[in-house]
């Protein structure tokens, strides 16, 4: 046994295996993460790349690093802009995701209490939105939502609006949610349907059996043994959302603050990379404590 | 350790009874599932305190039958009476049943104690006494220091005492039990089933037990109606069914018997013994058969013989009278199971008859063994003509 199993432990290939994960996190997640690190300790310049210091050598390293500071951070707490953008941007998160749960639970319910000949066909209902371009979604939205756009001529047919009235929802923060939702509802149901299919159906028929009538049981029953998939929902949700840039740019009006929206402003409008990396440094430290609460929340039920 | 033991056990039997009236009726029963039909225009009393068992294979219409009175599901054609009352406009949540449900169907998010609270709290009782029903529940079914235990954290027998307990905690009128003891291993599947025969006995409830074991069946059941493809074949106390099956189904389907294909010879009402019934004399090839029963099969007709193994009786030595009720064949085959040995016996025609006998003591050689010509007989009251 020992010469067999001796031999596997030093095998190259299962290192490598092993290490595939690891390396593509340091390529694609860390190394990029410090650069922004790196650059939002750095202040601006007008030159190419626009921010000094640039790492040249170790030769040089002593006054590399005493170039680096926390200027930008501290003038982000400075101009309430930032935090603003950044409690709307929560705030539209949450708004959000407490719709998608409200759209989303009843469609996995219904899913989930289908008969298992449709389930199939509805999944891929759910799942065809995919198909077609995101981007191209969203400007659809734009043609159903502007004031002479589908909705408005919908309801004029209708005679529910006057032939001058006009839907005043684009560039709203209306606009924003309804975009919002509608993009990312399959990422809510997908996890709730997941967690409510593997529900044992006598578990209500115990309920019922012992008195409890149905619309209690779903509170005694079914939701909290859905509360996994809610919570999966929910943060697959949230934690997008929270740093969206296109809906927003796209549907929202210039009221609309979204903390997406504003990095893209500091990086491509006023070409100040340090303090774009500062707001994306933040932004990944708030949505860090989220995904902290969800892992704990997932450990406690398993 | 002794188990201790309820209060001695009194004759019961109000099916008896011409006045008795029945705490469950199944009144002309139908349950169609499209062109299955599950139930098939079944009728069936049920008495106040008995434990009745639906026995039969699976898919016999047992389980549709018991979740028909639970309220699951509704009958295509018939009522079903509890006290009279009919139950179709009663939904589940509302029915004065419980049900120890065969997957158990504990809530995995709720402690033990919990679970057993659960039917209490629907009732909206006061916190105390809710937990002091609780706590004799745990007691009842001994798992008081499992209380707060999730049921993902309990054995198999440990979860099934949870089930039986949060089922019982309602004090239902009557308990129905799906295939409650399925999943528990044979010794402790004993020890349950004795012990459910004391909370019914103590706490004097309706049992309706649907199993497919026909010795739990026996064990626990003032009586036990079998079942086939949706209709009840027979309906009686155990000893009866077992001594006294009315189909060829039902004397198959419980225990072990032979089945002699016979012819009947002569039906005349001739009395061998006085205060014995009337004897009726088969042929089965050739083999003269006589037994006493009350029949009304006509010469000729074509029956079957039935007699259980260990009514017959086998012997190395050639009886004094071999003239009717006796056979000689080889043994073939021998089953030791410890407390009996069962002989397979070939007659000269091929046919193999099952004689058992009580191991009474330790034998070191078996008197008979394999190769052995035997005889076998049986007394005119041991066996059974089945026309059906």
């Amino acid at each position: 046994m020992a010469e067999i199993a001796a031999p596997t432990h030093r095998n190259p290939a299962r290192w490598l295996v092993v290490a595939i994960p690891y390396i593509w996190l340091v390529l694609f997640f860390a190394a990029p993460f410090f650069i922004i690190l790196k650059i939002s300790l750095s202040d601006t310049a007008i030159a190419m790349p626009p921010y000094t210091p640039v790492f040249v050598g170790f030769g040089d390293i002593s006054s590399f690093f005493a170039g680096l500071d926390l200027d930008n951070y501290s003038f982000l707490t400075e101009d309430p802009l930032y935090l603003d953008a950044y409690l709307s941007s929560l705030r539209i998160a949450f708004i959000s995701t407490l719709l998608l749960l409200l759209i989303g639970y009843p469609m996995a319910l219904a899913m989930a209490r289908a008969p298992s000949t449709i389930r199939p066909t509805l999944m891929m209902l759910v799942i065809l939105p995919f198909w077609t371009s995101f981007l191209i979604r969203v400007y659809a939205w734009i043609g159903i939502l502007k004031p002479e756009g589908l909705l408005t001529l919908l309801l004029q047919t209708l005679h529910i609006l006057g032939p001058d009235d006009q839907v005043q929802i684009y560039r709203t923060d209306w606009a924003v949610f309804i975009g919002i939702v509608y993009s990312y509802l399959p990422f809510m149901v997908l996890p709730l349907y997941a967690a409510l299919e593997k529900m044992d159906g006598t578990l209500l028929e115990a309920a019922s059996d012992l008195g409890c009538p149905p619309w209690k049981a779903f509170w005694r029953i079914t939701f909290p043994l859905s509360l996994p998939g809610v919570i999966a929902g929910s943060m697959i949700c949230f934690i997008p959302i929270t740093g969206e840039f296109v809906i927003p740019d796209l549907l929202g009006g210039a009221s609309t603050l979204m903390i997406g929206k504003t990095l893209w402003t500091e990086f491509f409008g006023n070409r100040d990379w340090p303090l774009a990396s500062a707001v994306a440094v933040l932004l990944l430290l708030a949505l860090v404590v989220p995904i902290v609460i969800f892992q704990n929340q997932q450990r406690k039920v398993s | 350790m002794a188990r201790s033991l309820g209060p001695v056990k009194r004759k019961f039997s109000p099916w008896t009874e011409p006045h008795a009236v029945p705490f469950i009726r199944f009144e002309n029963i139908t349950k169609r599932y499209g062109d299955f039909v599950a139930v098939d225009n079944l009728s069936l009393d049920i008495y106040e305190r008995e434990f009745f068992s639906l026995l039969g294979p699976s898919g016999c219409g047992k389980t549709t039958l018991m979740r028909m009175l639970a309220g699951f599901e509704a009958p295509t054609e018939g009522r079903i009476l509890l006290q009279g009352k009919d139950l179709a406009n009663t939904p589940p949540y509302k029915r004065p049943t419980n049900m120890m449900f065969q997957s158990y169907a504990l809530f995995p998010h709720m402690t033990v104690e919990k679970n057993i609270a659960f039917g209490l709290e629907q009732d909206g009782l006061p916190k105390g006494e809710i937990s002091a029903r609780v706590d004799e529940m745990l007691k009842l079914v001994k798992l008081e220091a499992f209380a707060k235990r999730k049921p993902a954290q309990l054995s198999g027998g440990q979860r099934q005492r949870v089930a039986l307990a949060r089922s019982l905690a309602k004090r239902p009128k009557v308990l129905l039990l799906d295939e409650p003891l399925g999943a528990l291993d044979r010794k402790l599947r004993e020890e349950t089933q004795f012990e459910l025969m004391d909370i019914q006995h103590t706490l004097g409830l309706t049992f309706l037990i649907v199993t497919h074991d026909q010795e739990e069946a026996m064990t626990v059941s003032d009586r036990i109606a079998v079942m086939d493809k949706g209709v009840v074949m027979q309906v009686a106390t155990p000893a009866e069914i077992y001594e006294a099956p009315n189909t060829r189904y039902v004397a198959e389907f419980i225990g072990d018997i032979n089945i002699l294909e016979c012819a009947v010879v002569a039906n005349t009402g001739e009395i061998l013994q006085p205060g014995h019934p009337p004897v009726v004399r088969l042929d089965s090839r050739g083999v003269p058969i006589a037994v006493e029963q009350e029949c009304a099969a006509v010469t000729g007709a074509s029956v079957a013989f039935a007699i259980r193994p260990e009514k017959v009786r086998i012997a190395l030595d050639q009886p004094v009278d071999v003239s009717v009720n006796a056979v000689h064949g080889e043994v073939w085959d021998i089953g030791y199971l410890g407390d009996f040995s069962v002989f397979l016996v070939k007659l000269a025609d091929g046919r193999v008859v099952r004689a058992a006998q009580a191991n009474v003591s330790r034998l070191v050689d078996r008197p008979i063994t394999f190769g052995d010509m035997v005889w076998l007989t049986w007394p005119l009251d041991a066996g059974l003509v089945l026309t059906r």
